[in-house]
């Protein structure tokens, strides 16, 4: 009997879910310095900036929260479309729980850094224990690094002013293509987001600031009340 | 609302949702509807987001400005796989130049 290749051992497999883990933490983090930066610009302060961070910890809810607050939309629209963000918080909760089995002060931690960084990083692995290891490096380091650059770049952006001069609004708008750019695989994700692009810019005009992007969730509920196509059961 | 409240109220709607995918009954919260709604929404507000922030002026209005230029940087800049932060400073420098040149 030989012993097994060393790729193969315990030890070594765990390694790579580590630095696979931390190399997506120090990745989020540094757009960390660009939501710190727009939220400043955005009008929010920088304790509320940081608040922002440590206890709604989701990158797609909170860029979403402060681009309402930035159009002039209000606080229960912002609120609104930032809760919607994050309902698939809730499904990723679901399927890491069933990897997990975490129980107590645990469970109530694990649920805080649910997030798509953690929940891919988790779900990828082959097994259980590499599942759990990848989770709460991935799920923790992401916390770190996200915290500590939202700060960064909440000082930054108090020290750069006028945001409209260095096209701080425009970063807003790369921000909010850059994460969904990565959703668009599929001919559904593409239709629904063209069909929520068309509503919110014809309401645009008519309605308050944020109510646009609310209502364009209407696309992704029609879309999935819709009888499947092509894909089958 | 003010502002403390909006943050401490979106970060708690933020904290139940995380916590009901893991003491939600499994059965409640899956179904292909369900799931592919869920898995839809993000899509429909991200895209909202997008030209709300790119077309849509302060009044109301729909524009055509230094932040549609920078839209335009940013899709470049993606289909050539450029990193988050690369997007994102690569179309803020488009909108600063621009208005430095006073455009848009």
């Amino acid at each position: 009997m030989s012993e097994p290749v060393v790729e193969d051992d315990p030890q070594s497999r765990r390694r790579a879910v580590v630095r696979q883990s931390l190399s997506v933490a120090v990745a989020t983090g540094l757009y960390g310095v660009s939501f710190g930066a727009l939220s400043v610009a955005a009008g929010l302060t920088t304790w509320q900036t940081v608040a922002l961070s440590l206890l709604l910890f989701s990158g797609g809810s909170q860029f979403a929260l402060v681009g309402v607050i930035a159009a002039g939309g209000s606080g229960v629209s912002a609120v609104a479309t930032s809760t919607l963000l994050g309902v698939r918080n809730g499904l990723y909760g679901l399927q890491v729980n069933r990897l997990l089995q975490a129980r107590g002060w645990r469970r109530v931690l694990a649920a805080h850094v649910t997030i798509d960084e953690s929940t891919a990083v988790g779900v990828a692995q082959p097994e259980p224990a590499l599942s759990r290891v990848g989770f709460w490096w991935t799920g923790l380091g992401v916390f770190v690094g996200w915290n500590v650059t939202t700060f960064v770049g909440a000082l930054v952006g108090n020290a750069l002013g006028d945001p409209r001069r260095y096209g701080l609004d425009a970063a807003a708008v790369a921000a909010f293509i850059a994460l969904l750019w990565p959703r668009l695989g599929t001919g559904e994700a593409r239709v629904v987001a063209v069909g929520a692009a068309a509503i919110a810019l014809l309401l645009a005009p008519h309605t308050a600031a944020g109510v646009p992007v609310l209502a364009a969730s209407a696309a992704a509920v029609v879309a999935g009340l819709l009888p499947r196509r092509t894909q089958g059961a | 609302m003010s502002a403390w409240t909006t943050v401490l109220l979106a970060a708690g709607a933020a904290y139940a949702l995380k916590l009901a995918g893991y003491v939600v009954p499994a059965h409640l919260l899956e179904g292909p509807v369900v799931s592919r709604m869920v898995r839809l929404l993000p899509i429909a507000l991200l895209a909202a987001l997008v030209v709300v922030q790119a077309f849509v002026s302060p009044g109301g209005g729909l524009v055509v400005d230094a932040r549609t230029a920078a839209l335009g940087v940013a899709v470049v800049a993606l289909l050539l796989r450029a990193p988050f932060i690369v997007v994102v400073v690569a179309a803020a420098a488009t909108a600063a130049g621009l208005r430095a040149v006073g455009i848009g």
